[in-house]
This record gives C-alpha cells, structure tokens and sequence, in this order.
C-alpha cells in the first residue's frame, strides 16, 4: 500500500508541522517515508509545498510523479489548486476554503471555489473558523489534519493522535490537549 | 519503534560525519547545505563548529585541520566552491593528512540560487574522488567511507548533493561512532609549501594516482548495476539521485538495466561492459550533463547515447521521475488539467522588516535623481527587486554591489549606490570596498544590518557590532560613516541622511541597524515560554 501526498499553503501556515506528525506516526509504525520540504526563499510569504510519500515497499522518488498523488492537503484554496496536475482520478483534495490575499491579481473568490468543487472528490472548510469557535485558534493546521485523517488510509486515527501528543510534548500538556481538541474538531467536521 | 531516525539528507549527512569522528565543521550557510553545520552544532559540541565569514575561509581552516591529522568537514552550496575555489583546487595538490570532505550542495532549477552550475565539474577540475548520494542512508553511509577513502588516497573527497536530497527526510540507520583522530601534524613540508618545485611534483603524484582513482570506483559499494545478460535495447546510466528517478519508473519491469553511478571518476571498465549489453544508453544525471559528455568520449561518436544533450531529458533544471519517464517512453498521466483560477505567488520581504524601509528610503531619493543605480547583493534584500519596490538595478555574487557600484561609478554613473546586508559585507564586501576607499571612487554604500544571516534562516553574522570599526579601519571618513535605524517613523532622517551622503563625492557608508523581524519573534518567543 502506498499513500502519496501533496501538503500545500502558504510559508509561515503550518504545513511542515502536519508534515512532522505524519512522519512521526509513519516511523511509529514502521512504514517507509519520503518527504521533500522547502526551505529558503521560498518561505518568505510565497507558496510552498512539501512532496510527502508513505509505504509499505521500499519509496525511491523523493518527488510524486504527476496524476499519482492520493490526497492533496492545503492551508489555502489556491494553493490546493496548483497542485491538481498532481492529483490521481480518483485522488482527494482536503483543504482550507479561507483565501490568503497577499498578492494583487489573487482570483475571483467565486471562480476560485467553482473550481475547487468542480473536482470530483473534494472537502473544504474555513478552518480558521473551526479552530476560532473550539477556542484553539492557533491550530487550524491540526484541524485540517483530522480533515484528512481518514483519507490517509495507511495511517489510523489514533495513531496521528498518539503522534500529536508526542510532537508537542515540549510545549506542556496544555498545547498538547489544544492540538488534540483540533484534529478532532477536523475529524467530526467531515464526518 | 525502530533505531531508524528520519532525518534530512543534510541532517543524515551531518550525522554520518559526526559518526566519523570529524574533529571540525567550517561552513558559510548557503541554501541548500545549511542544515548539515546547524545539526552538528545542535548536536556535536565536541566538534569545532563556529559559522565562518565565507567558503575560503572555511575550505582553508578545513585544510589546517586536516594539515594537524584531524577529520574536517567543510560544506556550501554550489556558488560558494567559487568562492573557496582556489583553496579547494590547491587542497588536490597538497593533499590532506586527517581526512577532508568538501560538501557542496547544488542547486538544480535555481530554487534558491542565481545559477545551476555542477559542483562534481569541480571535482573533475581538482582530479579528485566524488561521491553522490541516491538517498539519505547512502548520504550517511557515505560519510564514513569517504572520510576513509580521503585518509587511503590522501586525497580531499568532494561529496555533491541536490537540493531535493539535501531537504528531503528519509529514515536513516546510524551505525557505530567513530574516535576522533589525535593530533598529529604533518612533517613533509615538501608536500605543503607549494612552490613550483614542490608543486610540480605534487601535481605528478596526483597524476600518478588517476588509475587507483578510478579502481576505487569501479568497485566502489556505491555504483551497482542491475543488468540483464540478454541484449538490451535501452539502458540506463543512472548518477546521484537520478537513480531513484529511474528505478520509480520500474526499469526492470521494461527490461531496462541500469547501472548506477554515486562514485567518480566515471568508472570506464564499467561504462564500456554496460555498453555491450545495450543498444544505447539513456544518462540521468540532476544537473549539467557531465557523465553524458564523459561517456560519449568513452563510447565514440556512433554509439546510440540520449540524455540532456539530445534534447531527450531536458537541457536545465531539476531533473524529476516523469521526465525520466518520458525519455522511457512512459507518457505522463493527466488525470486533471492545470486549474485555471491560480496565480504565482512569490516571496516577499516580512511586513515590518527593516529591508522594507531602507528601500523605502532609498526609492524616494533616488527619484530626485535622473539616472540614480541601486547595485543589490545575495540575501533577503535581494527580494527588493520585486513589487512593490522594485528597487535593484542588480544582483550577481556575493559582494558585487559594491564592486560594481565602484566600477560603474567610475565611468560615470551617478549617484551609484550600493546595497548590502551585514553577513554578504563581511563574506565578500569588505575587500571591495577598500578598493574605492583606495580609488576615491563616488559611491554611497548602505550595509543593511539585521544582526543576523536572515536569508539561510538567521545564523550568527560575523561582523556583528564591528561595521562601523571595519569601515573606518579600512578608511572610510569618520563622518561619512552613517548609523540609522530603518523605522518608518526616521524616514525623513534617513532620506536626509542618504542625500548628502549621496552629494559627498567619495566614498560612504550608511548602515541602516535594526533586528530581523524573525530572529526577533524567535527570541520573544523562546522569552514567552521560558517565563510560563
């Protein structure tokens, strides 16, 4: 089994964390894993991506090779776009639908979701929201985890939970249970 | 949980070196080898790991180390072997005692880099060994080995990774580590005192090890071929990383063979007995094409040879699976088409980054002049280029706006202005500015000073609280040796400032000084947590 995906966002939204639990629960689990991050330039408020790879036989590319990717996860709308060449037919988009506008000719809002749920298999929520209205608002990323979670197929729920208590297990307890409440609000969202 | 560690292929590369007992890191940060100094210094403190002021400076003390009998490690990215270049050439004629690996990290596609130059020409140039990584446990088993094949060949090793290499995590098995070597400083000063009759037989010793070279990488564990013993159509020689691009498009399910190169020379026995049993030869390589040119001078003009030079790879940028599968013959999937409501979104100076109003400044000014030329340098600042600023008429190399602030100001350019951050100032800035001190050339220099290396991701600057003294030590005027700091509020002070320094016909230096925005928000951060 092999599970290819494409984490997307903005630099400074998150996404390497989701990226971090995900390898922590695949090396838990004993499960092969590549993942190319971005570093550098790119991080100053451009886009950014990270190429993650998940299985059970032995990973060679660092990088997806276009219309294979499983699951594309993105902390923003236009972000989850650029990367649907990426996506397999039967493939998932999971993303945040808060557009992040720092750039002038950003698309029409409109147009943008069309677009969006124009794809066959799609799930899109404000996430900001969700974690602003759970009282967390510092852990949209996880909430957009526990959007995904099911997709991730090759990796359990509980097991990304286990993960996340120990990638913020330095932060204290407190950060711990916020960021558990988070991946749960994501999860029940979508159910 | 298993003793696999995920780690970066620069992390599994800094803890490869570490296992093998390395006595010193020296290193100037350079996208995409900063991480490997960074994970040593976070867990190595018996390793010598202080940043250095530029790759010459780290190339040359990697050599002493090496001189006293110890293991050094030196590492940059691939524009800065220019920079360390005349050490690193010369380190092949001296030879090493401790063993020396050179780590350059290439930058294929020019993600972070203003060109995509291959460092393993470099090797070829100094004639020494290189080693390529496929992954990150290759990267880190490497280590080791070449540590080793520099103390048996006494010779430096180049080690080239890509950026998809180097920031890309893998699991990664650590095996023993080794001692560090004892202090033992070489004798035969014949060896290191490079005078023509020294360095004429030092240069006929490393000719004379060219063969054992190559020996070395014909049986290297490294290069392995995976071979039919039918003829066939298509093979494939597979360099570095390129090989994981190969092996994705399942090569022996096609009946493809394909032998890997991750050690250098190019082993010719190998070449030519993988030639006779393929009808022509696809060459990977991430990067220019190198082994493509060395393999159609091993396998003559007839032989049926693709790759970038025959327009079947494509002849820039990173290579990735699905080019290599095209030039296969395997079509890329197109299960969705390119969306059509996205839009690039480049990077962009931090809001309230002290860059942003030193650009500020220095646009409203240069406005009042009709032909005013702002010369850039290489880091953040460099992103001044871009809306809303758009505010650079150049960027080249480390340290080049001065020079060519002073070559374009003597021919007649006025006002030539010249920007620069703090860490480029020290790595390349200082020696050119003591050229228009000495020339008495017209030019106004701002050394834009964040207190950090921003762009690699803050680390120590080497000049911190010293600008002002190496400007007047170099002979910059006292009182055109300028300090403000770049807040929106001093902008009428600022612009005054550069004014009349801009009037003053000589040599200027203006240093705008304020923090880096996020070295300082990691600093409160760090401060918020401590205290709860």
């Amino acid at each position: 089994m092999k599970k290819d995906i494409i984490l997307a966002g903005v630099g400074g939204q998150g996404i390497l964390t989701i990226a971090t639990i995900i390898g922590d629960a695949a090396a838990n689990a004993d499960i092969s894993l590549k993942q190319a991050e971005v570093h550098g330039m790119s991080q100053r408020g451009g886009d950014v991506q990270s190429n993650l790879r998940l299985s059970t036989e032995t990973i060679y590319s660092d990088l997806i090779k276009q219309g294979e990717a499983d699951l594309i996860i993105s902390m923003e709308p236009m972000e989850a776009l650029r990367y649907v060449p990426f996506l397999s037919e039967q493939g998932w988009v999971v993303t945040s639908s808060h557009p992040f506008k720092n750039i002038p000719n950003y698309p029409d809002d409109e147009a943008l979701m069309n677009e969006l749920n124009s794809l066959p298999n799609i799930k899109s929520l404000p996430i900001e929201d969700v974690a602003k209205d759970n009282n967390i608002p510092k852990c949209a990323n996880i909430v957009l985890l526990g959007m995904a979670a099911k997709h991730l197929e090759i990796i359990s729920s509980e097991q990304l939970r286990e993960s996340i208590a120990r990638v913020f297990a330095a932060k204290g307890e407190n950060v711990v249970n916020m960021n558990l409440m988070a991946f749960d609000a994501g999860l029940n969202a979508v159910k | 949980m298993t003793d696999i560690r995920l780690l970066l292929g620069d992390e599994a590369i800094a803890l490869g070196a570490i296992d093998a007992g390395i006595s010193g890191v020296y290193a100037y940060p350079g996208t995409p080898s900063t991480e490997i100094t960074e994970f040593i210094q976070a867990n190595a403190p018996e390793v010598r790991s202080r940043w250095c002021t530029n790759e010459k400076t780290a190339m040359e003390a990697a050599l002493g180390m090496s001189y006293a009998g110890k293991r050094a490690l030196v590492c940059m990215k691939h524009v800065g072997m220019n920079v360390a270049a005349d050490a690193f050439v010369n380190s092949a004629i001296t030879g090493v005692n401790g063993g020396l690996v050179v780590l350059a990290a290439d930058d294929p596609s020019m993600h972070s880099s203003q060109n995509e130059q291959d460092s393993r020409f470099y090797g070829k140039f100094a004639m020494i060994p290189i080693l390529e990584p496929s992954s990150q446990q290759e990267a880190y088993d490497m280590m080791a080995y070449a540590f080793s094949l520099s103390e048996a060949l006494k010779l430096p090793v180049l080690m080239r990774v890509v950026t998809r290499l180097a920031h890309s995590r893998a699991g990664v098995k650590a095996a023993a580590k080794a001692q560090q070597n004892a202090l033992n400083p070489d004798n035969e000063r014949t060896h290191w005192v490079l005078l023509p009759g020294n360095a004429r037989r030092q240069y006929a010793s490393l000719v004379a090890k060219q063969p054992q070279l190559e020996e070395s990488s014909v049986s290297s564990p490294f290069n392995a071929l995976k071979a039919s013993e039918n003829k066939a159509p298509l093979g494939i020689v597979a360099c570095g990383i390129a090989y994981n691009y190969a092996m994705e498009n399942n090569p022996s399910q096609l009946g493809i063979p394909v032998l890997k190169i991750s050690q250098y020379p190019i082993p010719q026995v190998s070449i030519r007995e993988f030639a006779e049993k393929c009808d022509s030869i696809l060459v990977a390589e991430d990067g220019q094409p190198l082994a493509e040119e060395q393999l159609k001078s091993i396998l003559g003009a007839n032989y049926n040879l693709k790759g970038r030079l025959t327009g079947d790879l494509p002849r820039m940028g990173e290579l990735t699976p699905d080019y290599v599968g095209e030039a296969l013959g395997i079509k890329v999937k197109q299960a969705h088409a390119a969306a059509q409501n996205v839009m690039p979104r480049p990077p962009a100076l931090c809001q309230g980054c002290g860059h942003r109003d030193v650009y500020d400044a220095l646009n409203k000014v240069a406005a009042e002049y009709a032909d005013a030329r702002i010369f850039g340098d290489i880091g953040c600042y460099t992103l001044g280029a871009l809306p809303p600023f758009r505010a650079i008429d150049s960027c080249v190399d480390m340290g080049a706006s001065i020079t060519m602030a002073k070559g374009a100001a003597d021919a007649g350019v006025f006002p030539a202005i010249a920007v620069i951050g703090d860490s480029t100032f020290t790595h390349s800035g200082m020696t050119g500015l003591l050229d228009a001190i000495n020339d008495k050339s017209n030019i106004t220099v701002m050394i834009s000073d964040n207190l950090t290396t921003a762009m690699t991701g803050g680390q120590d600057s080497a000049g911190t609280n010293k600008f002002e003294a190496i400007c007047l030590g170099l002979g910059v005027e006292p009182e055109h040796v300028r300090v403000v700091v770049p807040l929106p509020k001093n902008m009428e002070e600022i612009t005054r400032i550069i004014r009349e320094e801009i009037e003053y016909n000589g040599v200027s230096v203006i240093i705008p000084r304020r923090e880096c925005i996020q070295t300082l928000n990691r600093k409160l951060r760090k401060k918020r947590a401590q205290e709860q």
